[in-house]
């Protein structure tokens, strides 16, 4: 398989301190990477990084084979680099409906139309309908987003990447505050995302890690310390290392 | 050359005379982040006491200064309990309706009290009479509106920079509920800091009233110009207000002087190219 | 920079039909009232046409403000551009109404571009602070170019040929009313069709959570600068409009006080939903009439208690006000079923 997506090198720093460096990692069509790592370790600066939030100290982003490290995050998202985020960002006077309206409209640049109606828009009514029932969404399709519960809010945000056909989708903890009587639900809609598609996960829950990784990459003080099978992660010494810290070092001297 | 001299004399007593109500204003921005376009509104109620102590009762001008400062200040605590806390925080959006209503309040209330007439405030003899200093004569008013924003500059970033009282009121400004946590009682801090920029404001108006003069509509008309100096100069920095109450002071006094007919157009030309420039003022804090 | 969404149109049904119905009620209802206020006060038609052009200023803020999220407190800017430019064409010979109406659009849309392009540049406090001085820099470009503008006498003597050379404007404003009102309906029709177009969505969007909007893969700026060209282009209308119907342009139609007052006119009607623009215009200027006759002082106090009680009680205004009561009694309507 062809390799989508690449970082090389990516280093930023404020001010003296570096919260990422030298952090390399390359995926393939239908990866499913899941990137983990103790809090502060820099998660979330290289989602902002990757996604164009940030621009790098250093290093670069290859997508599809073109440099975006320059690009803004619009241009980024339009070359397929969608991301959720970890906090959902709705609108929460609309309803999931218009937003996966909005998404579609947008993605085939007609959002910005003035001389046509939004609603009852028969052309994508189709598709966002499918999207919606994927996601087990279409009985809350009509109701305000401030309405429906958060598991169902969360699978919009993944229901907002998918409408815009990403290549690469970065999920920033996708059943991060979910009640665990619906994470089952997030599960199912990680589990349906489309085949060729490659996904980066960051998420805490080692589960879900497990059950929806292939692979694992681990990130500790800016840095990647760790890349392979998910059955290899805890037998490693450096995140052994890095999770427990000194208990780690206070058994082996005991 | 005389005329430059006087143009420069002028603008810098003007320049001082707003920077004793503007860093009021400025501290409430930057330090507080209420947008509080009631500020020329305390000073207006200040002029309107000054001017009915000194003029109607007759007493003398520093003791008409002080009645109106403290006048000002208790009308203001009251509002500060019961509309104010409710908006710190808020949107801009918010802030500026809310205190425009105040301001409107305020004009409608003083003017039904007080009669729609323009009010001055005589000034002492001391303060009327020319004062020879060495090279050429200013009048003794200049000299003390510039004194007293020399005072207020230095007394503030004394009591910002250090005492106790600033230590504080700098750590609510950095993290309100970190400051909390360490007992910091940041109601009261902003209590007494909203005190002090009221203060301020009822201060500049009464010793900037040759300047800027006590009538009806002078909390709206002055309005704006507050608001541009604070954000020219960058809410919540002295330094910042006094360069941008002396640069925007000497813009509109020479243009005064020497391009009557153009009025404010200069003025707020550089308003627009500066703020465009520096969203931030001059020295505004980064958020 | 909102006080509130108020976005009632999406609450419960979402189907085309019933929308195109509620809006052609709305349109209904406005031009009920508006002939009902014709026969009711003839001797007042002045005012009501005066109500109306300010109504399209009020309009236009809600554009940007309501829909765009970007707060103004120069939106006069606008307003006069049309009013001038339609006074200008008039007096140099261009007296055909309609004619000056499409001078007076264009005219408010290339202002909304400048103003647009400067105050988008920057965020919150600043923002505000350059609407502000955009109005003044306006104000005192206008008093300077007394040869075109007549400076602080105004623009006086402007001759309007007949409405489709049949209808003079005459004495009484008949006219002037009635073509102000026909121009409200066509162009509140028109905004109703804009905000509930993909464009009027992609705006509440970037008014609630721009980032979000960002990585929906679609740029801000060039979005938020059309909303300042359509709300120029329907504040230049309602300056024009105000222009033809008086005969005259004066400074105050370039003022601080009057982008001021009209934004206070919309939060009291209410953001976000173009009905609460005309509420508040109409209900502010009626009682500005009536109070400010009796004291100007006592208007005062009172415009400034109605904001802050709308600012502490009320943030959606009187409309939010209403759809909030709605609200309720629809709930219970349902438990009851």
């Amino acid at each position: 398989m062809s390799e989508l997506f690449r970082v090389e090198g990516l280093t930023k720093s404020f001010g003296g301190l570096a919260v990422s460096r030298n952090i390399s990692l390359a995926m393939q069509e239908g990866d499913r990477i899941a990137l983990i790592g103790p809090n502060g370790a820099g998660k979330t600066t290289f989602v902002n990084l990757v996604t164009g939030q940030l621009q790098p100290s250093a290093g670069q982003v290859v997508l599809n084979g073109e440099d975006v490290t320059r690009l803004g995050a619009v241009q980024r998202v339009r070359r397929g680099l969608v991301r959720t985020f970890q906090v959902t960002r709705l609108f929460s006077d609309m309803t999931p409906e218009e937003h996966v309206t909005l998404t579609v409209l947008q993605r085939e640049g007609r959002a910005t139309r003035i001389l046509s109606r939004f609603h009852g828009n028969s052309e994508v009514a189709g598709e966002v309908e499918t999207i919606l029932s994927t996601l087990g969404l279409l009985e809350v399709a009509r109701r305000r987003v401030r309405e429906i519960a958060y598991g169902q809010q969360r699978l919009l945000e993944i229901g907002i990447a998918l409408a815009l056909r990403p290549k690469v989708l970065l999920l920033d903890e996708p059943a991060a505050g979910v009640p665990s009587s619906e994470t089952p639900r997030i599960e199912h809609a990680l589990e349906r995302l489309p085949k060729t598609l490659a996904v980066l996960m960051i998420e805490h829950d080692m589960d879900l890690v497990f059950r929806f990784a292939r692979r694992v990459a681990v990130l500790a003080a800016g840095e990647i310390i760790f890349q392979g099978l998910p059955s290899e992660v805890a037998a490693n010494e450096k995140v052994r290392e890095a999770y427990l810290g000194n208990y780690a070092h206070a058994r082996s001297v005991a | 050359m005389q005329t430059a001299l006087s143009i420069a004399i002028d603008a810098f007593a003007y320049g001082m005379a707003l920077f004793i109500i503007c860093i009021g204003l400025s501290l409430t921005m930057g330090l507080m982040r209420v947008v509080n376009l009631a500020h020329g509104a305390f000073a207006m109620i200040a002029g309107y006491i000054a001017s009915y102590a000194a003029r109607d009762l007759g007493l003398g001008y520093a003791v008409a200064i002080f009645l109106a400062i403290i006048g000002t200040i208790v009308i203001s605590i009251p509002l500060e309990r019961l509309l104010y806390r409710r908006i710190y925080g808020s949107p801009e959006l918010t802030q500026v309706l809310m205190t425009i209503g105040i301001t409107f309040c305020v004009i409608g209330i003083t003017n039904y009290f007080f009669g729609p007439t323009l009010k001055t405030i005589p000034l002492p003899g001391s303060l009327t009479q020319p004062v020879d200093v060495g090279f050429r004569t200013i009048a003794g008013h200049r000299l003390f509106v510039v004194a007293c924003g020399l005072v207020v500059a230095g007394g503030l970033w004394f009591l910002i920079e250090r005492t106790s009282f600033g230590i504080k009121l700098r750590a609510t400004v950095d993290n309100a509920a970190m400051a909390d946590a360490l007992g910091v009682r940041t109601q009261v801090v902003y209590a007494i800091s909203f005190a002090i920029a009221i203060g301020l404001a009822a201060l500049g108006g009464v010793v900037g009233a040759e300047f800027l003069p006590i009538e009806p509509y002078y909390a709206l008309r002055y309005m704006v110009t507050f608001l541009v100096v604070v954000s020219v100069g960058g809410a919540g920095s002295i330094l910042g207000a006094v360069v941008a109450c002396l640069l925007l002071g000497a813009v509109d006094t020479t243009g005064r002087y020497l391009m009557p007919e153009f009025g404010n157009f200069f003025f707020y030309a550089a308003v627009i190219a500066i703020v465009c420039v520096f969203p931030r003022g001059f020295f505004g804090r980064a958020q | 920079m909102q006080v509130a969404a108020q976005t009632p149109e999406i609450a419960t049904s979402s189907s085309a039909g019933y929308r195109w119905a509620r809006d052609a009620v709305g349109v209904t209802l406005i031009l009920a009232a508006g002939l009902a206020g014709y026969w009711l006060f003839p001797d007042n038609l002045a005012l009501l046409t005066r109500v109306i052009a300010v109504a399209l200023l009020v309009l236009s803020i809600d554009l940007v403000t309501g829909y765009g999220g970007v707060a103004t407190l120069g939106q006069a800017a606008l307003f006069g551009a049309g009013a001038y430019a339609a006074g200008i064409a008039c007096v140099n010979g261009v007296t055909e109404p309609l004619t000056l109406i499409l001078i007076g659009a264009v005219a408010g849309a290339v202002a909304g571009l400048f103003m647009g392009t400067i105050m988008l540049r920057a965020h919150g406090l600043a923002q505000l602070v350059l609407s502000i001085a955009i109005v003044q820099l306006f104000h005192e470009a206008a008093n300077k170019a007394s040869a075109y503008t007549g400076g602080s006498d105004g623009l006086a003597g402007l001759m309007v040929s007949p409405l489709f050379g049949a209808f003079e404007f005459d004495l009484w404003g008949r006219t002037a009313y009635l073509f102000g009102l026909a121009l409200l309906i066509v162009v509140f029709a028109s905004l109703r069709f804009i905000v509930s177009s993909p464009f009027g969505m992609l705006c509440r969007g970037i008014k609630e959570d721009p980032v979000r909007i960002r990585a929906m893969g679609a740029f801000v700026f060039p979005v938020l600068l059309k909303m300042f060209v359509i709300s120029g282009a329907v504040a230049g209308i309602g300056g024009a409009l105000a222009a033809i119907s008086t005969q005259v342009v004066g400074l105050d139609s370039v003022s601080f006080e009057l982008s001021a007052n009209a934004l206070v006119m919309l939060v009291l009607g209410g953001l976000g939903t173009l009905y609460g623009a005309l509420v508040g215009t109409v209900i502010f200027m009626g009682f500005e009439h009536v109070v400010s006759a009796i004291n100007p002082f006592h208007w005062m106090t009172m415009v400034g208690a109605l904001l802050i009680g709308v600012v502490l009680a009320a943030p959606g205004g009187l409309s939010g006000l209403l759809d909030r009561m709605s609200g309720i009694s629809r709930r219970r309507k349902e438990k009851r079923t």
